[in-house]
């Protein structure tokens, strides 16, 4: 278990990170999520024991990082932001260095790992010759050599290819069911797509702090459901739909051929069955009904982009 | 054991990216070209076996030499970025600093050993007096020592190559010339001279082992790993 309190640190003036506190419980997936210059990447750098907190502390295992980061460092693996690992080293040669500095001897583990994160075919290029895909991905073999209960990315998936990108997620989720992982993003939808939990933070402080679903049904509030159905006009359709129970409003969407409607509907109630053996019944043909997926991408701007507000 | 082991890897790691690049050969053979032009310009118009002339030598081409095999030790950590997987690794400042320092001293020890073979020249030729001569090159690995842990020091300090390279270099520099400027002194303030390294090395050169000499040189090398280590540290 991991538990911040009260973490603050400033360079300078700038107050990186303002009084953040949180806990991560064992085997969770957790997401920083913030746009950019929110102090992301500062937590993690004092959760990986590499900058000191000015205020405050992070306590792994009941183990402070003030006077244990020797041991701390050992049970977490850290991929820093874009992986700047030894350009003018072998990818073997720095996997086996790491190996050798966290006491970790033979290379039967360097070959997992590198099966793993799928490195093989690069083992023997320069570190400097990689794209930046293989680079990150060597990076999270980095982080992964010894084995670590805890693993913090920061930004693990920034420059890759929408393939790799979908690659090193699953490995994520993957990892996530046996160990702890801590990941930043500025990507909304990598936070829905691979974690358990999700920490906003914005200017320093966090501004959310919540399960993913949780954060998501709160972004619920209003739903909106496209129909589009041909065989009848508008107002034949708003009139038939407006009596299903919860619906708020209906609206006329524009379409070539097909009659749209666009449906607000309150809260966490389902209509959507309703809906449907409206139109059936009434012989009505349905080409599409689709429900708008509740996003946090509403929550995180309301969150972020009202905080920048504030001060301009 | 565990300590050990890391400082190993530490050390070869380094060596390893020394003689990877083309930096480390063009250091050596610079060294070598002027060591063996200067050793040899006059030794056979002085006619004697001896290596005075590479030992009175030595501390000055040391000077320009360490700082370049040193520059790049913390400097481009900090540049590139790795800084960040050094420290984030189970390693205290200390054994970096110490890694660090022994790999950078070993570089110099391996670039200055050629020169062990004027000394088979030598042998050829005469016979000469060996004790000056270990005694000259137990001064060198004192004073390679030296001033590789001030150049370690001078690449704590700064991301840029060339200021860890000018910064270093000015610094060993001044520390040779302080026992040749004392003369401009009042004579009270004879003791400066004390702080010289080419004093304390031609003591040792003329095959006089004081531990005042090797005093000074330990503890120049422990004071600047001392405030490596707090450089490092001070950053975080």
């Amino acid at each position: 278990m991991i538990s911040v309190n009260g973490l603050t640190r400033s360079y300078g003036n700038f107050k990186a990170v303002d009084d953040i506190s949180f806990t991560v419980r064992d085997g969770e997936i957790t997401g920083l999520l913030g746009p950019n210059g929110a102090g992301k990447t500062t937590t993690l750098r004092m959760l990986s024991c590499y900058l000191n907190a000015d205020k405050g502390s992070v306590i792994v295992d009941g183990l402070n990082s003030l006077d244990d980061s020797l041991k701390i460092k050992q049970m977490i693996g850290y991929l820093p932001e874009s992986a700047p690992l030894y350009g003018d080293m072998l990818v073997f040669d720095y996997l086996m260095y790491i190996a050798e500095v966290r006491g970790i001897s033979g290379t039967g583990r360097i070959e997992e790992v590198a099966e793993m994160c799928r490195i093989k075919e690069v083992m023997h290029k320069n570190i400097n010759e990689l794209s930046k895909g293989f680079r990150q991905r060597v990076g999270l073999a980095h982080a992964m050599i010894h084995d670590p209960q805890i693993l913090i990315l920061d930004e693990p998936t920034s420059g890759l290819d929408p393939i790799e990108i979908v690659e090193i997620r699953n490995l994520i989720k993957e990892l996530g069911k046996k160990k702890t992982v801590i990941l930043s993003t500025h990507i909304l939808s990598e936070v829905e797509a691979t974690c358990d939990r999700v920490i906003i933070i914005n200017r320093g402080r966090i501004v959310a702090d919540d399960r993913t679903e949780a954060l998501q049904s709160a972004a619920a509030g209003d739903k909106k459901i496209t129909v589009r159905i041909s065989g009848a006009d508008f107002d034949t359709v708003k009139s038939a739909i407006m009596k299903v129970n919860g619906i708020k409003g209906v609206v006329r969407v524009a379409d070539t051929s097909l009659t749209a409607v666009s449906i607000s509907v309150s809260g966490n109630i389902e209509v959507r069955p309703d809906i449907f053996k409206i139109i059936s019944s009434a012989d009505w043909v349905l080409y599409e009904m689709k429900q708008d997926q509740a996003s946090l991408e509403n929550i995180f701007r309301e969150l972020t982009i009202g905080g920048v507000n504030e001060t301009v | 054991m565990k300590r050990f082991s890391v400082l190993h890897a530490i050390i070869k790691k380094e060596l390893k990216s020394y003689f990877n690049s083309p930096i480390a050969y063009i250091v050596i053979t610079i060294f070598l070209v002027f060591t063996g032009f200067f050793f040899f310009k006059d030794f056979f118009y002085f006619n004697q076996a001896e290596m005075r002339n590479l030992f009175q030598l030595m501390p000055l081409m040391l000077c320009f030499v360490i700082p370049a095999v040193t520059m790049k030790l913390l400097s481009e950590e900090r540049h590139s970025g790795s800084f960040e997987i050094l420290l984030t690794l189970p390693v205290s400042t200390q054994d970096i600093a110490l890694g660090k320092f022994l790999a950078g001293t070993i570089f110099s020890l391996i670039m200055i050993s050629p020169t062990l073979l004027y000394l088979i020249t030598l042998m050829f030729l005469g016979s000469p007096d060996f004790g000056p001569i270990i005694g000259g090159y137990l001064g060198i690995i004192f004073l390679a020592a030296a001033y590789t842990s001030i150049g370690i020091l001078a690449s704590s300090f700064t991301k840029n190559q060339i200021i860890s390279f000018i910064s270093a270099w000015a610094a060993c520099f001044f520390l040779w010339l302080l026992d040749k400027m004392v003369v401009f002194f009042p004579s009270k303030l004879g003791f400066i001279s004390y702080f010289g390294t080419d004093y304390h090395f031609q003591n040792i050169s003329k095959g006089l082992i004081d531990s005042r000499d090797i005093i000074y040189f330990v503890s120049i090398c422990v004071l600047s790993l001392m405030f490596t280590v707090k450089a490092i540290e001070e950053r975080r």
